[in-house]
């Protein structure tokens, strides 16, 4: 009994550890957690804290510069630049947030199901490699120009190209998952399909599937900014930063900082969010922390 | 042998050696005061369980330890006069192929796959010699010739996956031979090998050792190899050297207690005491049972490949009918096939009457709880993000037990299998091999199946451990009546356990018939040689005596 009671070198990957591994890792995280926080709260608390009305006309005060009632100054409709930018915020992050999710949710169910029924994975797999065939810009052009501009048809136009990588990726997941033998078990002791793929398959999916989750935001956000630059996207009253550029385009020559700031809080936003994501991969990664369990 | 060996010149000389996780002087020791001694033409034995600490020995002398993970602490390695501790890099790998050189336990990750082997001990000629192209090649052939493979000028030529396992492990060899080394160190070198490929490479390492006079230092944890190969042994556990002797000194008079308890784990391959012949009922029967895989070709014919065939077996309840066989013998298929987690391509599977083996998905499942699976790897067969107690409870919930009266039952299970109470609510992880064997006996029985299949369920464990859960088994079977069939490659282990014996070879049940009879006169030629092959057939390890003197004594 002796020999059997040896402990094993406990290696599990909670969630504290990956935090604390990630930070350890790297100090680039840690500014990129706070830029993203900012950005965050800066958009939830919008209502809150910005100067003036994002909407708000006012053809006196076209292209003011800088000051202290206008920090960055306003845009060609006398229109506050800073509150524009805060409030562009919660388009872009739920833009991000959503896409993220809902890619995430339909392409788990799709990769889940694709990755255990062969003939599923024959049918389905076709469509996915249909849909990754078509620029992801040009797709969500049509699908907006088809059904109108809104929130919600922008998002389900950015959502719908990012349903094939997280299929494949959750399919991939499966496939070698279901070969091991504790799902072999399952099977045996009489567990049903369903109860198989949520209980023992589902859960190996999920680290990676948060590292491309933050893949999938960063990327929305972006492709939310060059939809409403395009003119393509939520209609151009709305402040979003893909918007505030686009408008800031013809003043390009006499008033820059039009373009640049919503356009560094765009690359500040995604940086961060990819960063994050990066951190995440490392952390979760089971070939890189199991490396020295077990023999 | 040994008294030639005690006169000659010492050519691997350990003394004391520590290596320590990390750098810092406080660390965790996980070779903990190692002092060894390997003579010209001797052969050492480093046995012992895994975590003994063998493996890290063996890998500190060839200077190979995993970097900034563990380091050597204190202590010298003396190689043939040199401390290796203290060699560079550089001359470290001047020292590996001309005076130590090392073979592994899987000869398939060991070679580069996209090379041919012949251009692969090229290499090491090519590094370490002047030779030219032809008379290297000439040395790479006689070597070749030496281990004994065939046909040698395309074998050359080949490619690893174009050869087999026994054929892949003599390159190897001949690899690590061709520079005529003094030390061998062979770490586990036939443990992923079939028992008659095993008795091969064996003798060949002894004969080759005998013409070159080499060293070998040879780490085993199977007291079976040990008797056929060691001039002397070393015992070690937890990273301590345990005993020191001769191998007579050790299989007869071992002086530490952990040594007796090592050896009288070994199973003995004398079968046990045959049980009264049973007229119980047939909880199980498998008739003319057939698995051809079938390769889909896109156009064309697929190719097909018969994993088994013709198989018939009877199993009576309280019974423990055992599959023997090599790798590839379709052993391990036939089990699948019986628990339905593949299809079987004809035959009948006859469970307590009803034919299960075309049964759908939905009309199998009230049969699936009457016949329950154990697997191999304790490590892979247990969810390891869900608790002990919802693993084993996951059955009868799904057959409609309320789950709090599945959790009281997991706990009483838990106990039925000797496992702590407080196990129930804990994580695979935090159970070592053997315990986790023990979980999953509990999670089949959790279900009060008539037939349970073990499908080399003790192969992966330590033989002390291997001996607590045949056991475990064994005393299952008595108190609840359970018919089990025993797949497993180990004749010691089927002749401990099971009362009737299939042997298998290429998917067909060769000879079959009770284990007594089978395993001590057997009728087939590939029985015999099965058993011929057994690594330390000639000891009776728990009687510390030959198996001569105890058949002796017993008649």
């Amino acid at each position: 009994m002796a020999v059997d009671a040896l402990p094993e070198p406990s290696i599990r990957v909670t969630p504290r550890r990956v935090g604390r591994n990630a930070l350890r890792s790297s100090p680039i995280i840690v500014v990129a957690i706070i830029c993203l926080t900012t950005i965050v709260l800066l958009a939830i608390l919008a209502p809150l804290i910005s100067p003036h009305d994002p909407q708000l006309l006012a053809p006196a005060l076209r292209l003011k510069p800088a000051s202290a009632e206008f920090p960055l100054g306003t845009d060609a409709y006398g229109r506050d630049v800073l509150s524009r930018i805060i409030y562009g915020g919660r388009i872009s992050l739920l833009i991000g947030l959503g896409a993220a999710l809902f890619s995430i949710a339909i392409g788990l169910l799709i990769g889940l199901v694709s990755g255990f029924f062969r003939w599923v994975d024959a049918v389905m797999m076709r469509i996915m490699d249909g849909l990754m065939a078509i620029p992801s810009i040009l797709l969500a052009i049509a699908v907006v120009s088809l059904s109108g501009a809104s929130l919600s048809t922008v998002l389900i136009a950015i959502t719908i190209p990012e349903i094939p990588r997280v299929a494949r990726l959750v399919r991939s997941i499966v496939l070698s998952a279901r070969e091991e033998p504790y799902v072999e078990a399952a099977i045996s002791v009489g567990s049903s399909l369903p109860k198989i793929m949520w209980r023992h398959l589902m859960p190996n999916t999920i680290a990676p599937l948060i590292v491309q989750g933050t893949y999938v935001c960063a990327s929305a956000i972006l492709t939310e900014a060059i939809l409403s630059f395009l003119g393509a996207g939520i209609s151009p009253e709305v402040p979003t930063w893909g918007n505030i550029m686009a408008e800031g385009r013809a003043f390009f020559q006499i008033k820059p900082s039009l373009i640049f700031w919503p356009g560094l809080m765009l690359s500040i936003a995604i940086l961060s969010v990819n960063l994050i994501g990066d951190a995440a991969r490392d952390a979760l990664d089971p070939r890189l922390k199991q490396r020295e369990g077990r023999k | 042998m040994t008294a030639a060996a005690s006169s000659a010149p010492v050519v691997l000389d350990i003394v004391d050696l520590i290596v320590s996780l990390g750098k810092k002087p406080d660390a965790d020791r996980i070779i903990d005061g190692v002092s060894l001694q390997v003579r010209q033409g001797e052969t050492l034995c480093v046995v012992g369980e895994s975590g003994s600490g063998k493996s890290v020995t063996s890998l500190t002398v060839m200077g190979l330890l995993p970097r900034n993970a563990l380091t050597p602490t204190r202590g010298k390695i003396i190689l043939a006069g040199e401390n290796v501790l203290e060699a560079g890099d550089r001359r470290l790998r001047q020292l590996r192929a001309t005076t130590m050189a090392m073979i592994f336990q899987e000869p398939m990750t060991a070679l580069n796959p996209v090379v041919p082997v012949g251009r692969q001990i090229d290499e090491v000629l090519r590094v370490h010699t002047g030779l030219d192209a032809r008379a290297r090649r000439e040395r790479i052939l006689a070597m070749m010739e030496q281990v004994r493979l065939p046909d040698v000028a395309r074998i050359f030529k080949s490619y690893p996956h174009q050869l087999s396992g026994g054929q892949r492990q003599r390159i190897m060899i001949a690899m690590a031979l061709v520079l005529e080394p003094k030390l061998l160190i062979a770490d586990e070198p036939t443990t992923a090998l079939d028992v008659t490929t095993q008795k091969q490479i064996l003798s060949l390492i002894r004969d080759l050792q005998k013409d070159h006079g080499t060293a070998v230092l040879f780490i085993t944890h199977d007291m079976g190899v040990v008797a056929e190969i060691a001039d002397r042994v070393v015992v070690m556990r937890q990273g301590r050297i345990v005993e020191t002797g001769t191998l007579e000194n050790i299989l007869r008079q071992p002086t530490m207690e952990y040594t007796r308890n090592l050896l009288a784990s070994v199973p003995s391959l004398v079968p046990r005491a045959p049980r009264p012949a049973s007229t119980e009922p047939i909880v199980l029967q498998a008739n003319a049972l057939g698995k051809i895989y079938r390769e889909h070709a896109f156009l064309g014919r697929g190719r097909e490949v018969t994993a088994a065939a013709d198989v018939t077996l009877t199993l009576r309840k309280g019974r423990t009918l055992g599959i023997v066989g090599e790798s590839g013998s379709g052993k391990s298929t036939v089990a699948r096939c019986i628990v339905r987690l593949i299809d079987p391509t004809c035959g009948e599977i006859r469970l307590g009457g009803h034919d299960i083996s075309t049964l759908s998905r939905q009309r199998l499942r009230p049969h699936r709880k009457r016949i329950q699976i154990v697997f191999q790897d304790p490590y892979r067969s247990l969810n390891p993000r869900i608790t002990v107690g919802e693993t084993i409870a996951e059955g009868p919930v799904n057959y409609g037990v309320p789950h709090a009266e599945a959790i009281k039952r997991a706990g009483e299970l838990l106990e039925l299998v000797d496992l702590p109470a407080d196990a129930i609510s804990r994580y695979p992880h935090q159970f070592s091999g053997g315990q986790r064997q023990r979980i999953a006996i509990a999670r089949a029985l959790a279900l009060d199946p008539d037939v349970l299949v073990a499908d080399e369920a003790v192969s992966a464990l330590d033989v002390s451990v291997q001996a607590q859960v045949l056991e475990l088994l064994d005393e299952i079977q008595t108190r609840l009546g359970i018919g089990l069939l025993f797949i497993t490659h180990d004749l010691r282990v089927a002749a401990q356990i099971c009362d009737d014996v299939a042997v298998m070879q290429h998917g067909r049940v060769v000879e079959q018939g009770p284990a007594g009879e089978i395993l001590t006169h057997p009728q087939q030629a590939y029985t015999k040689q099965l058993l011929d092959a057994a690594p330390g057939r000639h000891w009776d390890f728990a009687n510390f005596r030959p198996v001569a003197v105890a058949a002796a004594t017993a008649s």
